[in-house]
């Protein structure tokens, strides 16, 4: 495969936590432009390697290419600045501010207003935050929050909040953005809107980095899926041969089953 | 909004000529003591919107926040008393003194930049004595800092040939030094309210809410966390160097006495009490918390009036009914009395 098509490679990712060894040289690339899946158990290890890939955890051994330039995995913000958004598995929005700031925030990375402009409101910032202010809006309507921008992040219901991460995450002006189970308490019309978000994003350009524990839409969506076991990758592939892989049933459904 | 403008114009008019006023009003209506409690509310204005940038906007707990109110005061101190025999001029020690207190914010900020909650709350409490400590000590091998006896006749604010110690005839007014030190306090108070209320609707003050709010999910976003909790640092202390540094010229005598635990927790009770995260909360906190204490001293006469005489003493029953103010301020208004509430400004500008 010719390596411009690739966005991000994890080679041979190594983590433990004390005794135990949560990612064993776990390596996957993932392809620009496209939905990459990533299952697996419970405590398969894909947290992990969510927080390894976006700078919170270090690895213990394994590197990262992101774009054809190693990436320092061990700041988050640079991360971020690389052009790797994330969401969370348990929501970690800024409760306290409204839906709009949220996004807002997310613009940070992308703007450069100092201390002094900020106090002497040059001309400069005040341009800049009227385009911040304008690009979250878009945001927030772009995943179907307008309606929500001066609602407080924590007032909002489930699932707005779960799509208030994917905008705050766009605001970053991602490459790649990495979902931990977006879907997670969702309804089935939540699912459904929140499956039309997604490949819209993916049509928009940015590749798309998924845990999912909703099968049927981690199956459908994905274009490939990589399956984590006790923080080892026990297979790769389009959903449908994954899911016919005999090591997949057994990690999913126990060995007496094959 | 093109409705309310004309009357908001009106009130900021009326507003201001009444802080105009207010001194000379305070004096003819409480005697010259209150001008004087004026001019320490608007200090400690100052110091509590330094605060609560670290505190209220970043959410970083610091009880030894003192400590650059008395940077400031002696970095003033030092360089403008017969102390060491300098001189210098205050244009030149107050952008000194904020800066040196701005570098001691990041040094004392540095360690701490791991921690948080009471583990933070403890280092910067333990940071704060050692600066007192320090301060107390300086006098031996070397005299720097004249130790507990403190620095006298330090220079007042002198502007051109006019001395704000001095009292001034203008307009069929007089102003006396503290009427002078109103005038500059109030700029500077105002000049502070002006700062935190930019900085809070800023990046940067979009960056430091959210990391108060949750800083794995901040720096996710790209902040740079370190750089940020450093900046509030920073930024908190330049406002108490700032504060420290007329709080010397003022008083004209400092010593170390003057900047314990004590002061920063009161310190930090005004902006707990106004309303983290809201600076006119915050500027309301620090007006009350320095008015009720010196108010209640008026207990002792009272009580010899009502009663004929008087059956507790007024400094015991003072500081009682001051804790009793903060205990029923927490229980009926726990996130003070005017909250921060994000506002929605941002939804009103683009709409209207």
């Amino acid at each position: 495969m010719p390596p411009a098509d690739i966005l991000l490679t994890a080679t041979g990712i190594i983590k433990n936590f004390g005794g135990l060894t949560a990612l064993n040289g776990v390596s996957i690339s993932v392809r620009r432009g496209e939905i990459f899946g990533l299952i697996g158990p419970n405590g398969a290890g894909k947290t992990t390697l969510f927080n390894v890939l976006t700078g919170i955890y270090a690895a213990d051994a394994g590197e990262l290419v992101f774009d054809g330039r190693p990436v320092d995995g061990s700041k988050p913000h640079l991360v971020a600045q690389h052009g790797i958004a994330r969401t969370f598995q348990n929501i970690r929005l800024f409760g306290g501010m409204t839906a709009l700031e949220n996004v807002m925030v997310g613009r940070h990375v992308r703007t450069h207003t100092g201390v002094l402009g900020a106090v002497l409101r040059t001309r400069g910032a005040a341009i800049e935050e009227r385009a911040i202010t304008q690009r979250a809006r878009e945001l927030l309507d772009y995943c179907g929050l307008a309606a929500r921008a001066g609602s407080l992040a924590r007032d909002l219901p489930y699932g707005d909040q779960r799509r208030l991460e994917i905008a705050r995450a766009l605001a970053t002006d991602p490459r790649l953005l990495a979902l931990d189970e977006p879907a997670a308490g969702m309804n089935a019309t939540e699912t459904a809107t929140l499956r039309k978000l997604l490949e819209r994003i993916l049509g928009d350009g940015i590749t798309l980095l998924l845990i999912e524990h909703d099968m049927k839409l981690v199956m459908g969506l994905s274009h490939r899926v990589a399956v984590l076991d006790y923080g080892e990758k026990i297979a790769e592939g389009e959903p449908a041969a994954v899911q016919r892989d005999a090591k997949v049933i057994t990690a999913y459904l126990g060995g007496a089953l094959v | 909004m093109s409705a309310s403008a004309p009357w908001r114009r009106v009130a900021w008019v009326v507003i201001a000529l009444l802080l105009l006023a207010a001194p000379f009003l305070i004096e003819i209506l409480f005697g010259r003591t209150w001008v004087r409690i004026t001019d320490v509310a608007l200090l400690f204005i100052m110091l509590a919107l330094g605060l609560n940038i670290v505190v209220g906007f970043a959410g970083l707990l610091d009880l030894g926040y003192i400590a650059f109110f008395a940077v400031g005061a002696y970095c003033y101190a030092l360089l403008a008393s017969p102390q060491l025999g300098m001189h210098w001029p205050f244009l030149v020690l107050l952008p000194l003194g904020a800066m040196v207190a701005a570098v001691f914010g990041i040094l004392l900020g540095a360690p701490t930049l791991r921690l948080r909650g009471d583990y933070l709350a403890i280092v910067t409490l333990g940071f704060g004595e050692i600066i007192r400590v320090l301060l107390n000590n300086l006098n031996r091998p070397v005299n720097i800092t004249n130790g507990p006896q403190g620095i006298t006749l330090i220079d007042p604010l002198q502007i051109g040939g006019f001395s704000l110690a001095q009292t001034h005839s203008f307009a069929g007014l007089t102003f006396t030094a503290l009427h002078n030190y109103y005038f500059v306090f109030l700029a500077c108070a105002v000049l502070s309210i002006i700062i935190s209320r930019r900085l809070e609707d800023s990046r940067i003050g979009r960056a430091w809410v959210a990391i108060r709010e949750d800083e794995l999910a901040a720096a996710s976003m790209g902040i740079n966390t370190r750089n940020m909790k450093l900046l509030a640092f920073a930024m908190g202390a330049t406002f108490g160097g700032v504060a420290g540094g007329l709080f010397a010229s003022f008083q004209g005598f400092i010593s170390p006495e003057s900047f314990h635990l004590i002061d920063s927790i009161m310190v930090l009770c005004m902006v707990v009490l106004g309303g983290m995260g809201n600076v006119a909360g915050v500027v309301l906190g620090a007006v009350l918390l320095t008015v009720l204490p010196e108010a209640l001293r008026y207990i002792g006469p009272l009580q010899q009036r009502w009663f004929g005489e008087v059956f507790i003493d007024p400094s015991d029953l003072r500081m009682l009914l001051f804790g009793l103010a903060l205990v029923l301020m927490m229980l009926f208004r726990p996130s003070g009395i005017w909250p921060a509430r994000r506002r929605k400004a941002e939804e009103n500008h683009a709409a209207g």
